[in-house]
């Protein structure tokens, strides 16, 4: 399979000046030397993306990705090597960038084309199209300075993705526009990635990856420190989060030890990555820096009734997850804790023992930790299970497998969407009179 | 950003179905230089973007606006009233049909100024597409001069309508002239537009400077005031002030008035109105005199032009960041 793009040892350096002295007189008045620092966004980042891949960059903020990103479109350019792409490469870091508010919609979309490089004859037979993908049809010749910010997203969207590009290069931002529209613009993503086209997203979100991406990597600090599934993507993105959040400064063991100390300072401290990844603040584990080698999880068993003949579980019924663990010494603060996720990676829900009044010790051997669930909230389906161990503050990770494990349910009942609510259906006559006022509540 | 063709032999089809659509989509390279030529060929390859910007410009300029495009108009037209009454009533320079002369000299001169500052505040004024589109940054300063183009363009007309009210000619063996003139013309524009656009993102107070030395420039053209009032004194000035006047005579947009006006104007020493000749433009000066200069000038306009890409390029990877 070609490959869509390259990226050949691309490092992008700023200079960042210490004020910015953008007139000439403070210029003259500093000898011409303003004092900088140089600043590398992105150091030696080099990998491919194939064709028909949904690519993901995950990194958290200042991590380079976006200054990838805007490279890989050609809006700025590296200061060593070289980025290559094949066909036509789309960008939308911000839709309507460049309408004029004075023109009417039909003349930003020919304005709007040409910028983004199409022709004039293209737009004319893609016209219809358009108009009528951002459902503009009668406003299109009103000035678009009395759009709605709705349309004027939507104008932007459509022109962008009727070009027909081969490579498409999308930002987070694009969370925009009513529910119905955000469908349409994911059903339209979703059917570039059917028609083999290729997609970068940027993203700090974890699920986004999980959800749309196929293969993905992870920038910190401007460096390359993940590529592969998902998966791997997104577990190497905790750790250098954590490691970034917690070991900023290694050295100094009381700020950590003063983090470690307090419970809830502990949620404080993640909170400008936990805010950046809303997605991210239910989850059971949000971060893990340290790895301790000595407690291991052995296994994860999800038993059921009847588990030794059918290999799913049944809604509704009860289901217990059992990890088991050998651990090589004694332990003093353990928390294990489990999570689940549907098919397309949103974390559905989890516990864990971190609101237990007291530590859990494990003492050295085998052991089991068992989560009973009493009643399966789930609908027919496989999920993915992720289990781990862990310290109460989360910064030491003895073992951790990211949906390694799959549920599978079966739902007897006759509820459908996501959840397994049980629902009693029955009729009655409608009542009239002064009873049914009452009922009414007045 | 430089459309570089290469293809693969072979389109192959991946597992998953779909066939491949890149086996023979052109390459793009994006790395910190690319050469002249590959330079030309992007604004080329976005043409009908410059265009559009430059209607847009055009557009913009005098939105909502009940007179509209008649400013673009009114504007050059009360300059105009302004020097003629000056020069022609109160100082009383003589020079019959002072307002051809004029108009022929600031039709070249609202063309340059027009499209070298326009362009120099080009980028900083499109910052917002230059930071989210990837497209050759020289297209809004080009724009710039296209739309400054459009404007000469109405403003001739004008001119032409004051040819008739005059019932003056046009020199018809200089006419041939305003064809290397405005090619000298547009590319000075052009380079010099681009050289200030590229370097404004960075230092701001190159507009302010812009708008000084222009101030400076005009008067330093022969616009009001006739060429030979200055060439045939130069004689008299002390020599202390000979470089001043070498400065003057390396004026590269005097050579293209000069010739709008030998051309347009069409008399060179007209008999003013007490019957002696009133020396405007040089008596014996032919076609080639002219030609060498406005070759001088495009020649100069062209390396210029090399030198402000060259710049140009250094720059632009830059722009999406400093503006």
């Amino acid at each position: 399979m070609p490959t869509a793009i390259e990226i050949r040892d691309v490092s992008k350096r700023f200079r960042l000046y210490h004020q910015q002295f953008t007139s000439l007189k403070e210029r003259v008045l500093h000898g011409g030397r303003v004092p900088y620092e140089d600043f590398w966004a992105l150091k030696d980042i080099a990998f491919e993306v194939d064709e028909g891949v949904t690519f993901g960059l995950l990194g958290h903020n200042g991590s380079g990705k976006s200054t990838l990103l805007k490279s890989i479109a050609g809006i700025i350019q590296p200061t060593r090597g070289e980025i290559v792409t094949r066909g036509r490469v789309a960008a939308l870091l911000e839709l309507g960038a460049g309408f004029q508010p004075e023109m009417s919609g039909r003349e930003n979309i020919y304005l709007n084309a040409s910028l983004l490089g199409m022709s004039r004859s293209y737009v004319d037979s893609r016209f219809d199209d358009i108009v009528g993908f951002a459902e503009l049809e009668s406003f299109i010749d009103n000035q678009v300075k009395y759009y709605s910010s709705g349309m004027y997203v939507r104008l932007g969207f459509a022109v962008a993705v009727h070009m027909d590009p081969d490579i498409l290069i999308v930002d987070e931002v694009l969370a925009v526009g009513d529910e119905l529209f955000q469908r349409k613009c994911l059903e339209r993503v979703k059917q570039f990635q059917r028609e083999g086209r290729t997609i970068v997203v940027v993203t700090h979100s974890p699920d986004m990856v999980r959800q749309v991406c196929s293969r993905a990597a992870v920038l910190d600090h401007g460096k390359l420190v993940g590529l592969g599934t998902p998966a791997e993507a997104v577990r190497s993105f905790r750790e250098h989060l954590l490691r970034r959040e917690a070991y900023a400064d290694a050295s100094e063991l009381g700020s950590l030890i003063s983090l470690a100390d307090d419970g809830s300072r502990n949620g404080e401290a993640t909170n400008g990555a936990v805010d950046s990844a809303p997605a991210e603040k239910p989850e059971m584990v949000a971060y893990h820096g340290k790895r301790e080698t000595g407690l291991k999880i052995t296994y994860t068993r999800f038993e059921y009734a009847h588990s030794d003949e059918r290999d799913y579980a049944i809604s509704g019924e009860s289901l217990r997850i059992v990890v088991g663990y050998h651990a090589d010494r004694s332990y003093d603060d353990v928390l294990p804790g489990y999570t689940v996720y549907d098919q397309e990676g949103r974390f559905l829900f989890g516990a864990n023992t971190k609101l237990f009044p007291a530590d859990i010790k494990v003492e050295p051997g085998d052991g089991e930790f068992v989560f009973e669930i009493d009643s399966l909230p789930l609908l027919d389906g496989d999920y993915p299970v992720t289990v781990g161990l862990l310290t109460h503050d989360e910064y030491t990770v003895y073992d951790w497998h990211e949906q390694q494990y799959t549920l599978s349910v079966m739902s007897e009942g006759m509820v459908t969407g996501l959840l397994a609510v049980p629902t009693r259906i029955s009729m009655r006559p409608r009542q009239t009179g002064p009873e049914a006022l009452r009922v009414r509540g007045i | 950003m430089a459309g570089m063709s290469g293809t693969i032999a072979t389109p192959e089809f991946p597992q998953d179905g779909f066939p491949s659509r890149l086996g023979d989509r052109p390459l793009r390279v994006v790395s910190p230089r690319i050469n002249l030529r590959q330079r030309v060929r992007q604004i080329w390859q976005y043409r009908e973007l410059l265009l559009g910007m430059t209607r847009k410009e055009l557009r913009v300029q005098y939105k909502d606006s009940v007179l509209g495009f008649l400013w673009s108009m009114l504007n050059p037209a009360t300059n105009l009233l302004v020097y003629f009454v000056v020069f022609q009533i109160i100082l009383r320079n003589g020079i019959p049909h002072y307002a051809i002369y004029l108009m022929s000299g600031v039709l070249v001169w609202n063309f340059f100024s027009s499209s070298v500052s326009g362009a120099c505040g080009s980028l900083v004024a499109n910052s917002h597409i230059i930071k989210k589109v990837a497209f050759p940054r020289e297209i809004p300063a080009l724009a710039q001069v296209g739309s400054a183009m459009m404007q000469m363009g109405f403003q001739s007309i004008v001119l032409v309508i004051f040819l008739a009210a005059f019932r003056t000619a046009p020199a018809v063996d200089f006419v041939i002239l305003l064809i290397p003139a405005l090619v000298a013309l547009i590319t000075l524009a052009t380079s010099l537009g681009l050289l200030f656009a590229a370097l404004n993102v960075k230092m701001r107070d190159m507009q302010h400077l812009l708008g000084v030395a222009l101030s400076v420039w005009f008067w330093a053209t022969p616009i009001v005031y006739p060429f030979r009032q200055i060439r045939d004194r130069i004689q008299f000035y002390p020599s202390h002030f000979k470089w001043l006047l070498d400065l003057y005579r390396m004026n590269p947009v005097t050579p293209i008035v000069l010739s709008f006006q030998r051309a347009i104007y069409g008399v060179t020493s007209p008999k003013g109105a007490s019957g002696q000749p009133i020396h405007i433009l040089p008596d014996h000066a032919g076609l080639w005199w002219y030609s060498w200069q406005l070759l001088a000038v495009i020649g100069f306009a062209v390396a210029l032009g090399v030198f402000a890409l060259g710049v140009f390029g250094r720059r632009e990877g830059s722009f999406a960041e400093e503006l």
